[in-house]
């Protein structure tokens, strides 16, 4: 059990700085995710951690412990790849025993060990058999016991999920976060998708230029973002951000809301509908804001409980919750304190 | 004229047989591919099947024609010493020099992997055995090894190993000989090795290599145990590239010992060279040069097979 | 801990070095010993108690003089010249359609073909030597470089067929069907759109037939007889000899030209050589 911290961790390629001066320090036994689009630096970062890269400046502490010297196999980490990385000339019981016999563990307790991970994702059966036999699903539980087996201190994800298919990653994600919760061993868990993120997650770094916008929990990065991009990333479709004078003003889709639907304190928007999607459990309803708004292009998800016919051509008055409004300040993009309009 | 006319006279086909004939693609390929297939078949094929036909004649260097004469020039061959020797010496020569090339080309090839300052001058001096003619570097070895001046005994001299008498005759002597013809072999041969094997292990994904450094395999197990495994159809092609020209190598021996001392370094080619061209016996020079072709089938199939292997996964 | 691993990493690089070095010593001494005795003076190279490997006289440009004066070195190097320019012509001409006739047009039998191209290789100038030696002879070209020009694509297109066929390989073919959309023939796409983009292999095959030509020893030897028309590489080691005295300075002078200026542009290249040998063979 360790906790991982980094201390203006920074990596440098050639000109380029895909990882910025990076504190985190992540909570005993929580699943804590590095979310950003690619390039933001996150994996980056997980492979310093890791080891597998060597920091151009910053320290990395696993256990209280600085680690920037030690090769991989000291640190008493684990790490599932996105490709799974299995060793495709051995067997999955060879698999799993791999990192085992390469730390000189007992060799009478291994098959012992073995069985107790395969048995922990269910593939004892394929103990015999080589990855190529196997499909996607069973070859990430293949990865995952291989991981599990040295019973580490921290585990990384390097976005395990991506190489399933969308129906599968749904069950995945269900049975991968079962798996830490019972294991209860501190994890870092690399991904571009947010939902996923939001899912998984006990606490959510969102990434973007080799800066940590915002660590909190998802619903802090989502309800309470830090800055306009955070803002942006979190939530299908994305916030929508309105410039106005000297401000920007930002309100989520869902909370746009027709004329009369909230309930409390509202401000009104004239929007005028461009066009209508019927996805099913929602509507999707773009258009813009006309008047003083100048055209700014702006997205309403009404769920199918909000029945109000809408248009494409017609102008409405919807309304957002003043306390959904969430205001940025236009230069820096950080979150502002509200203030009447 | 409407407009659908116009632009149905824009599909016409381009007018001339030549042009009609490259227009369709089911002869443009045969068109393309047929100059080369022509020609390596006219000069090989016809060539190896002459030199079957030679075989069971009696042609030689002045003779105008030739007559049927069945097996003989391959059962008064066979019955020699000199041909036996030349048969066991050409295999040991090869199968020997290339395991040892196979052996310190994995070493070579990982130490070449990654990346370093001057790798490129690095790369130039291993590849010199390999791009130099084959005559020119042999030549370098017959001085290198000579009796009087041999660079290799001057330094063992000088290393205080042997006396100023103590000097050993490379090529004078039969075992000596061998070891200096097996380890040119492996001079000339272990660039050609290092680079197939090198564009093996780069086909290896790098997250296997990182999934080995987590899962903390010392140097000797990674590699031993996880690397080499892994290209392990591509050392099968480096080596059998390697036999194939070693085995049928004549240039390496014809240089240096002339087959001597008294036979012991002669292989094949340079029996089939001395008695087909100097001696003028074309018919029985020809029978002893196909005796290199059972080999070379048996490396051509192998070849098939790991390519349709690699077609399979 | 931190110390064990800092020791242990310099160890290790220590030890890569020490192998590096080891096979770079292995590799080049001769072509060192080449350059060193090239510039040496004779009595120098002669006398057996000297160091080999250092002018323990002061350098010379006696033995280059004699190699280019004295000797038909530099008519070799011209007749080597001459056939590797036309071999690589024909070499060309006949191996990019080919290639890319195996790369594209063909479907099963294809496969079938650039294999059976390939194993061609695999037949050696040994054994196909001596009925090849009658047929020049009867074809009146003994003695003719010639012969060569004749003989030495039968070597040189097969390999370089394959490494075309690599190397077309690794070309998208939305290319030349976006042209053939445009209104070009798959043969007029082949020479305005593929063959441009294609000079990096283009020029890596001359570079590779122009290095097998210059290697090629057996049937240089086989074919011809009289010195004047030697290729450098059946010259050098053969006639610098007058009975038993071996001209060592200066065959060790023509020895390194022949081999190391070569092996520099061969360097340039051995990249793009190996991407295009292994599409071909592993897809």
């Amino acid at each position: 059990m360790a906790t991982v911290e980094t201390r203006g961790i920074t990596k440098q390629f050639g000109e380029t700085r895909a990882v910025d001066g990076v504190d985190l320090a992540t909570r005993e036994g929580e699943l804590l995710v590095l979310l950003g689009p690619s390039g933001c630096g996150k994996t980056t970062l997980l492979r310093m951690i890791a080891g597998l890269e060597h920091p151009t400046a910053g320290e990395i502490l696993i256990g209280g412990r600085v680690v920037n010297e030690l090769p991989p196999r000291t640190r008493k980490i684990a790490m599932v790849f996105q490709s799974y990385a299995l060793y495709p000339h051995m067997t999955v019981y060879d698999n799993i025993a791999f990192p085992l016999k390469a730390q000189g563990f007992p060799r009478e307790e291994i098959p012992k060990k073995v069985e107790w991970a395969a048995t922990l994702f269910g593939i004892q059966r394929f103990l015999r058999r080589k990855p190529r036999e196997l499909s996607g699903g069973e070859r990430q539980r293949v990865a995952l016991a291989r991981a599990v087996v040295r019973e580490p201190a921290v585990f990384l994800f390097d976005e395990p999920l991506s190489n399933l298919d969308a129906k599968l990653r749904t069950l995945a994600r269900d049975e991968l976060k079962q798996f830490q919760r019972r294991l209860a061993t501190t994890t870092i868990y690399v991904t571009h998708d947010q939902v996923e993120a939001m899912g998984l997650g006990d606490r959510i770094a969102v990434m973007d230029h080799g800066k940590v916008r915002q660590i909190g929990t998802p619903r802090e990065v989502y309800d309470e973002p830090a800055d306009t991009f955070v803002a942006a990333f979190l939530g299908s479709p994305p916030m929508n951000l309105v410039e106005r004078d000297d401000c920007i003003l930002g309100f989520r889709p869902e909370h746009f809301l027709p004329k009369g639907i909230h309930e409390g304190q509202v401000a009104t928007f004239p929007f005028h509908v461009h066009r209508v999607e019927y996805l099913g459990a929602d509507r999707l309803i773009y258009g813009e804001l006309t008047g003083k708004w100048g055209e700014a292009l702006v997205i309403a998800r009404l769920p199918y409980t909000v029945g109000t016919p809408i248009q494409p051509g017609e102008t409405y008055d919807f309304d957002v919750l003043e306390k959904d409004l969430k205001l940025f300040d236009k230069a820096t993009g950080r979150r502002t304190e509200p203030r009447p309009l | 004229m409407d407009a659908r006319q116009e632009t149905l006279a824009l599909e016409e086909p381009r007018p001339g047989r030549l042009a009609a004939l490259v227009d369709r693609e089911e002869w443009l390929g045969p068109l393309m591919i047929g100059p080369a297939v022509l020609y390596v078949v006219l000069v090989v094929g016809v060539a190896f099947f002459l030199a079957i036909y030679y075989s069971f004649s009696n042609i030689t260097v002045g003779a105008r024609d030739l007559q049927f004469v069945g097996l003989r020039n391959f059962t008064s061959v066979v019955a020699t010493t000199k041909f036996q020797t030349s048969l066991w010496n050409t295999f040991v020569f090869a199968f020997v020099s290339q395991a040892l090339v196979i052996v310190l080309a994995n070493a070579l090839a990982l130490a070449l992997f990654k990346e370093f300052k001057g790798k490129w001058l690095v790369r130039l001096l291993i590849l010199l055995p390999w791009v130099a003619p084959i005559s020119i570097g042999t030549i370098g070895f017959l001085w290198i090894l000579d009796s009087t001046y041999s660079p290799v005994n001057w330094t063992l001299e000088a290393l205080g190993l042997i006396g100023p008498e103590g000097w050993f005759m490379w090529l004078g002597v039969p075992h000596l000989a061998m070891g200096s013809v097996i380890a040119i072999h492996v001079w000339r041969l272990l660039p050609l090795a290092t680079v197939i094997l090198l564009a093996g292990l780069s086909s290896i994904p790098r997250d296997i290599h990182d999934a080995v450094a987590i899962d903390g395999a010392g140097f000797w197990r990674h590699h031993l145990q996880i690397t080499i495994p892994l290209i392990r159809p591509i050392i099968l092609v480096a080596f059998l590239f390697g036999i194939v020209f070693a085995f049928t190598d004549m240039i390496v021996i014809f240089v240096l010992t002339r087959g001597g001392p008294y036979d012991t370094t002669q292989v094949l080619t340079t029996l089939a060279f001395f008695t087909g061209i100097q001696g003028g016996d074309l018919a029985e020079g020809a029978a002893i040069a196909l005796f290199l072709f059972p080999l070379l089938l048996a490396a051509a199939i192998v070849f098939l097979r790991i390519a349709r292997r690699a077609e399979v996964t | 801990m931190v110390l064990r691993e800092r020791a242990r990493r310099a160890a290790a690089r220590g030890a890569h070095a020490g192998v590096l070095g080891a096979f770079i010593v292995f590799s080049a001494f001769p072509f060192y010993l080449m350059l060193i005795m090239g510039l040496k003076q004779t009595t120098d190279l002669l006398k057996r108690t000297n160091n080999p490997f250092i002018w323990n006289q002061s350098p010379t440009l006696e033995q280059l003089r004699v190699l280019f004066h004295d000797t038909l070195f530099v008519k070799w190097l011209l007749n080597t010249g001459f056939v590797a320019a036309v071999v690589v012509v024909i070499t060309l001409l006949l191996a990019i359609p080919a290639g890319y006739a195996l790369a594209r047009l063909t479907g099963r039998w294809g496969e079938q073909l650039g294999i059976g191209i390939f194993l061609t290789y695999l037949v050696p100038p040994t054994l196909l030597f001596i009925p090849m030696s009658r047929v020049i002879a009867d074809l009146g070209l003994q003695d003719s470089l010639w012969s060569l020009v004749l003989v030495y694509p039968s070597f040189t297109v097969p390999f370089c067929t394959w490494l075309m066929m690599g190397f077309f390989k690794t070309i998208p073919s939305d290319i030349e069907e976006a042209a053939m959309i445009d209104g070009m023939s798959r043969l007029g796409a082949f020479v305005k759109v593929v063959l441009p983009i294609s000079m990096a292999g283009i020029l890596t095959v001359v570079i590779f037939t122009f290095t097998l030509v210059m290697q090629e020893f057996v049937y240089a030897m086989t074919f011809i007889t009289r010195a004047a028309n030697f290729t450098v590489s059946v010259g050098v080691p053969t006639f610098l000899v007058h009975g038993d005295v071996y001209f060592w300075g200066s065959i060790m002078a023509g020895a390194f030209i022949a081999a190391v200026p070569v092996a520099i542009v061969y360097n340039f290249f051995v990249d793009r050589f190996i991407a295009g040998f292994t599409v071909g063979a592993i897809k």
